[in-house]
């Protein structure tokens, strides 16, 4: 498919546009809720971290696990993702930005958001998150530079081991935040710490490969079948590696006897449950393996697209069922008792989204497609692969 | 609050006084001219007040012990109390997003169905996780063991609501114009109990131990082995919710 | 066409009222500040009006995280002394419809940001009722 000059100036306008309304839109509910408090969204002092915090936690993860393809040229040699670092790049920052947006304007005092970077408390883990997001927007800046400018070249190779062991150390500090929380049975493990950035490697590839199959398809090309194969693969890896992550962390938590009625709850009793099965298990990890390693449909870009994407959808309801699913279950003060009050207390709490909430969540993810969307338009993203280069060093290999 | 003097003969607040200032740094443990010392309100205050200028002192640790056995079943005087002493007058269409300073629980043993109830607010922990978590450094523990939210740099972030076991903390859903001049109080920050400090150091009991019918709350400074509170935690058996995670309280419980 | 513009911008700028130098036609009212208890204040006037946040700044750290209680500068103080005697406030319009209450006259005119009262009471000796839970 190729589009007429003229219509692909339009529809760039068109899609820049849409980015730009959804954003506006998103920003606009944001003052909506600092105006009128956050009584107008679903959030309560039981589950006080909602929807906004899935999409926002799911944009920095993902951010930073995009950043990996660009690791794989740099660091690790590959000469496969040397051409897709800088798409990698701009793919991180407009994520991190969507994502930070919206954690920024959740916040009951967003106006005052200066004061985190005025006031700092070394023991906090988001303390050590303002130190962290904007020096990963550092890093990345200074590495694409390197990439983009020939006279930065050298140092582009200094420039990808900094960028890798940063974003690893952000990932780490991501998943620290419920790493660190020992009140909630869902959380309190460091198993959560590396389990994030496996995440954020699975995450970030399924939504390079969906932007690059659509760049791809925007300039008439198609991915080379080495490229595809060699990407779809490593997704699988991921996808599997998360699988892991997963089955081990709900196999502790069934093994310790107080956290067995949480597990219950998650795994089969509430309304996560089929979240969980279905959503995240089902959707979001067995159905994009079998795609990507059935041979019917894991040659064809197509399918490997709709893994991706699966990929996506699942990731979002992981992240639900984590943060809202245990919020939701009650936090057990009394062991031995069965307890009642006014507020929640030995009750299971259902959330629901407001619609500013949910406006607000989908400005973040119009921001990170506005950023998108101009900077593969004005600057020079789109890989271009040395094909008879990169067979070669595919054979050395193999 | 311009009130009689009272007469220092307390020589354990000579010393606390000392203690604090020098702990402070502060060089003017004398009274300013034309402040006066704050009165004694009740008979059965626990304490004194500070003197004007001097900084709460970490010799004090101040404390509450509740015991569950005197609590009555449906009686909710002390949350009565503290709402009108601390101005919690929002009543939301979803009470989950009301403030909850102070709450009663209702406990029944899984094993032989005995009931039992309990207030419930910030236990006051030497170890607070949400003084640990805040990014701003807004919750806050002050000198004599009290925790605190400081609004002037609260963000509502809500990560010290997600570290609290106890469920202590709660967001202000609403604008708010309905405050009392000593506890301000405002949307979007996150606010718990505060052991009534404007209270206690002016020499008064948190408001609901001062409400509660039964005797079942007692206040005092658990550093002071001679203070009622102390006495009785070191006569009869006292439990911490949660004791697990070794946050030393300073809110204890007993007939649980 | 840009030079044309240009002029006309330029024209609308010369004909725009200029607020700082105004004399009689000034756009907004300067604030007429009532002092409900003259002769009272913990600082000369002059003292005040420049160093009245830092005073308040430093006041409010001291007595929240230290506990220092009964110091001279105090938010609470300024409100008893200060809030209209008509309607119990800082803020607001003032008796008759002129103006405005004392924190609020200034802080209007200038465009400064009151984020005191977010959380303070700006009535004195307010008292709140409370909720049954």
């Amino acid at each position: 498919m190729t589009l007429n000059p003229r219509h692909e100036e339009g529809l760039f306008y068109l899609l820049a546009a849409i980015g730009g309304l959804v954003s506006a839109i998103g920003i606009g509910a944001a003052l909506y809720m600092e105006h009128s408090g956050h009584v107008v969204t679903g959030m309560n002092n039981q589950v006080v971290w909602g929807l906004p915090h899935v999409v926002a936690i799911f944009l920095i993860v993902a951010a930073s696990g995009v950043l990996n393809v660009a690791s794989m040229g740099s660091v690790f040699g590959r000469k496969l993702y040397k051409p897709r670092a800088p798409l990698s790049g701009l793919l991180a920052l407009a994520m991190i930005s969507g994502g930070l947006a919206v954690i920024m304007l959740d916040l009951g005092r967003a106006d005052r958001i200066i004061v985190a970077a005025t006031h700092f408390n070394p023991t906090s883990v988001f303390g050590w998150n303002v130190i962290l997001y904007p020096v990963f927007y550092g890093v990345v800046a200074v590495y694409l530079w390197t990439m983009m400018e020939r006279r930065m070249y050298p140092w582009m190779k200094v420039a990808g081991y900094a960028t890798f062991i940063w974003r690893i150390v952000l990932t780490t500090g991501t998943g620290s935040i419920f790493a660190f929380l020992v009140a909630r049975q869902a959380y309190g493990t460091a198993l959560l710490a590396p389990m994030f950035i496996i995440m954020s490697f699975c995450w970030g590839l399924a939504v390079f490969l969906v932007v690059q199959s659509t760049m791809y398809a925007w300039n008439g090309l198609t991915l080379p079948p080495l490229v595809l194969q060699r990407m779809k693969n490593l997704l699988a890896t991921f996808v599997a590696a998360v699988l892991y992550f997963t089955i081990v962390l709900h196999l502790v938590n069934a093994y310790f006897a107080k956290n067995i009625a949480f597990e219950y709850f998650i795994l089969f009793d509430s309304e996560f449950a089929g979240m969980f099965w279905v959503g995240q298990i089902l959707l979001g990890t067995l159905l994009p393996l079998a795609l990507l390693f059935n041979p019917a449909t894991a040659s064809k870009a197509l399918w490997v697209n709709v893994a991706a994407l699966l990929v996506v959808v699942g990731a979002c309801f992981h992240l639900y069922v984590f943060i809202i699913g245990g919020q939701a279950f009650p936090l057990d003060m009394f062991p031995g008792y069965d307890v009642k009050s006014s507020f929640m207390d030995g009750a299971v709490d259902h959330y629901r989204a407001s619609l500013p909430e949910l406006l607000l969540s989908l400005g973040g993810l119009g921001i990170a497609f506005t950023m998108t969307t101009i900077g593969v338009r004005i600057l020079h993203f789109l890989p271009q692969d040395d094909l008879a280069e990169l067979e070669a060093a595919t054979r050395a290999t193999d | 609050m311009t009130a009689p003097q009272t007469p220092d003969r307390n020589p354990r607040r000579a010393f606390i006084a000392a203690a604090g200032a020098g702990v402070a740094g502060l060089g003017f443990a004398a009274i300013a001219p034309g402040l006066h010392l704050m009165a004694v309100g009740e008979a059965n205050a626990a304490t004194e007040a500070r003197k004007a200028g001097t900084a709460a002192s970490p010799a004090v640790r101040w404390g509450l012990l509740i015991d569950a056995g005197k609590c009555a079943p449906g009686c909710t005087k002390c949350i009565d109390a503290c709402h009108t002493e601390n101005g919690v007058t929002e009543k939301l269409p979803d009470p989950r997003q009301n403030s909850q300073w102070i709450r009663k629980i209702e406990l029944v043993d899984r094993r032989d169905g005995r009931k039992t109830e309990l207030p419930m607010m910030c236990q006051h922990c030497a170890n607070p996780p949400c003084v640990d978590v805040c990014p701003t450094g807004a919750s806050m523990k002050r000198a004599d063991g009290i925790v605190l939210v400081d609004r002037h740099t609260c963000i509502g972030c809500r990560y010290c609501m997600m570290a609290c076991p106890y469920k202590a903390r709660s967001l202000v859903h609403v604008p708010l114009t309905e405050q009392n001049p000593e506890v301000p109080r405002g949307q979007g920050c996150v606010e718990s109990c505060t052991l009534c400090v404007h209270r206690v150091d002016k020499g008064q009991t948190p408001a609901c131990v001062e409400s509660c019918p039964e005797g079942a709350m007692l206040f005092g400074d658990l550093n002071d082995p001679s203070s009622a509170i102390a006495k009785r935690i070191a006569s009869v058996p006292t439990t911490q919710v949660r004791a697990d995670l070794r946050l030393n309280h300073g809110v204890r419980y007993q007939g649980l | 066409m840009m030079r044309i513009l240009a002029a006309m911008v330029l024209a609308m700028i010369a004909v725009s009222p200029a607020p700082t130098f105004a004399g009689e036609g000034e756009r907004t009212p300067k604030p007429v500040v009532t002092i409900e208890n003259p002769g009272k204040c913990v600082a000369p006037a002059e003292e005040m009006r420049r160093n009245h946040m830092e005073m308040l700044k430093h006041q409010r750290d001291r007595t929240l995280r230290a506990g220092i209680r009964g110091e001279p500068a105090s938010l609470n103080a300024c409100i008893e002394c200060h809030a209209s005697k008509a309607t119990g406030s800082v803020l607001g319009t003032a008796e008759g419809g002129k103006g405005r209450n004392f924190c609020e006259s200034c802080h209007s005119y200038v465009a400064v940001k009151l984020d005191c009262f977010e959380c303070h009471q700006p009535k004195a000796k307010f008292k709140a009722a409370g909720v049954k839970p």
